[in-house]
């Protein structure tokens, strides 16, 4: 069997699109709790967004990972998709879920639409903020801070100054929705994808997996809207 | 009569594999509460025949609810809206006097339309003859006690070897993807001993085979497990995954 023709079957496109999936939650959340950092002053974030900055070799390489996954999870669950419309030419003129163990939500249906939305938004939200003011190939003198001797990119100046603009601020909150809606049946949908289900465990798995992805958004949502507001 | 119904139907109608269908209403005033789901098309065929019309063409057999054979989407619910129950054992007694019901046949593409409600489910039977099978001589009735098998295995093997090939959980999925159907034998045979020396082969083949068919992908959205009348657990397509990863690291 060759792993590309695997990859390609029904059951390996699931297989990518949830270790994919499972990466970039990780990927979310490590960056979401990142964000909060902002919390604790805007020397401390310049001094996380600097350390990271600084990991060079190993930046690179995890950016060229997350890259390669976004793109193996955007194909598959464009190919899933697209997949659907050929495999059900003519729709029903009356449809409706049965409910019960039935884990069809507005979630689930929207999977397509939630993620286009995001993986627009990535790119945008990476020309804004990475490649923005004082950021690679678009150095600003007026973007660097100096903490205990070393100078960094201010990188907190650009983020109150994003979150100042309040259509900058309800684009992102409502995007985070987004992603919490994208998350819901996401995580859930990676671990039985990747044949980690029991059914007794599936409830709670839907469960938690809702309320880590809420968790995930509340945490991105919440520093741009302090920020909003002046509370910080 | 006390039980006496009036129910409107709108039925999809359609002469043949390729030619364009739609939907015919019909009143059927004599419906009663006893009767089932099927029995209600009998009773309205029965109309159309003494009008000189052609009859409503479904498929049935058993009408127990075991054989597999009857299967329409009712209301936009893959055989109605009473669960764990095919729609030849759904009785009228859940409709009110005056409902209108709308029954529309399984659409899929891995499914064609033969005429109205009836389709070609052949798909199924070569997703079966692609793997679902054991070449293991199980000998005589005696010997099967000689083999022994924790209940616990027995027992889910048992829970996936219920499907009755209906069709509902392609029928029910948003992407009609045919996984259920698939992986309920998979998994089945994936627990017995007699199942395998081919337990590699098989699960390669039966995937292929589903794909071939022209069905699509599952998108984890259980909509199969909560229409299948039999309530075959999506358990079994986490099952199917797992023995396709290790047919894959062989």
């Amino acid at each position: 069997m060759s792993l590309l023709t695997n990859l390609n079957s029904p059951i390996g496109k699931k297989l990518v699109t949830g270790i994919t999936g499972l990466g970039l939650t990780i990927f979310v959340l490590m960056h979401m709790i990142g964000n909060l950092s902002m919390f604790s002053g805007d020397d401390a974030y310049n001094e996380y967004a600097h350390f990271l900055a600084s990991l060079g070799p190993l930046l690179y390489a995890v950016e060229a990972g997350l890259v390669l996954f976004f793109l193996a999870h955007a194909v598959n669950g464009v190919k899933i998709w697209m997949g659907k419309r050929k495999a059900r030419p003519q729709g029903y003129a009356v449809y409706k879920s049965a409910g019960g163990p039935s884990m069809q939500s507005s979630s689930s249906r929207s999977m397509i639409i939630t993620g286009i939305i995001l993986l627009v938004f990535t790119v945008f939200h990476l020309i804004s903020f990475k490649f923005g003011s004082g950021g690679p190939g678009n150095a600003d003198a007026a973007y660097l801070t100096t903490i205990d001797g070393v100078e960094m990119r201010d990188l907190a100046k650009l983020v109150r100054e994003k979150f100042a603009l309040p259509w900058y601020t309800i684009g992102y909150t409502a995007i985070m929705l987004l992603l919490v809606t994208h998350l819901r049946h996401g995580i859930w949908s990676a671990l039985q994808s990747l044949g980690a289900m029991r059914p007794s465990l599936s409830p709670a798995v839907y469960t938690i997996g809702g309320l880590l992805g809420l968790g995930i958004g509340l945490g991105f949502i919440v520093m741009p809207l302090a920020l909003f507001f002046g509370w910080l | 009569m006390a039980n006496s119904m009036n129910i409107t139907l709108k039925v999809w109608r359609q002469a043949g594999p390729d030619v364009k269908g739609g939907f015919e209403t019909y009143q059927v005033p004599d419906a009663n509460a006893h009767m089932s789901f099927l029995e209600l098309l009998d009773v309205l065929n029965e109309q159309l025949i003494k009008e000189g019309n052609d009859p409503v063409e479904f498929d049935h057999d058993c009408r127990e609810g075991i054989c597999g054979s009857c299967g329409v989407v009712i209301d936009g619910v893959a055989h109605g809206p009473q669960k764990r129950t095919a729609c030849c054992q759904l009785h009228m007694r859940h409709y009110r006097d005056g409902d209108t019901i709308v029954i529309e046949p399984w659409r899929a593409e891995g499914f064609p339309i033969i005429k109205d409600l009836v389709v070609d489910r052949s798909a199924f039977d070569r997703i079966i003859a692609s793997g679902g099978y054991i070449s293991a001589n199980t000998g005589a009735a005696q010997d099967a006690n000689s083999l022994p098998i924790a209940k616990a295995d027995a027992d889910l093997a048992m829970d996936y070897a219920t499907c009755i090939g209906c069709g509902a959980c392609v029928a029910a999925c948003p992407n009609a993807s045919a996984s259920l159907f698939t992986a309920a034998k998979i998994a089945q045979l994936s627990l017995l001993p007699q199942g395998d020396p081919e337990r590699k082969t098989r699960v390669k083949s039966m995937v292929d085979q589903m794909a071939e068919e022209g069905f699509g992908d599952c998108s984890n959205h259980a909509e199969c497990e909560a229409v299948c009348p039999k309530g075959i657990s999506i358990s079994s397509i986490s099952r199917m995954r797992r023995e396709y990863v290790k047919a894959m690291t062989d």
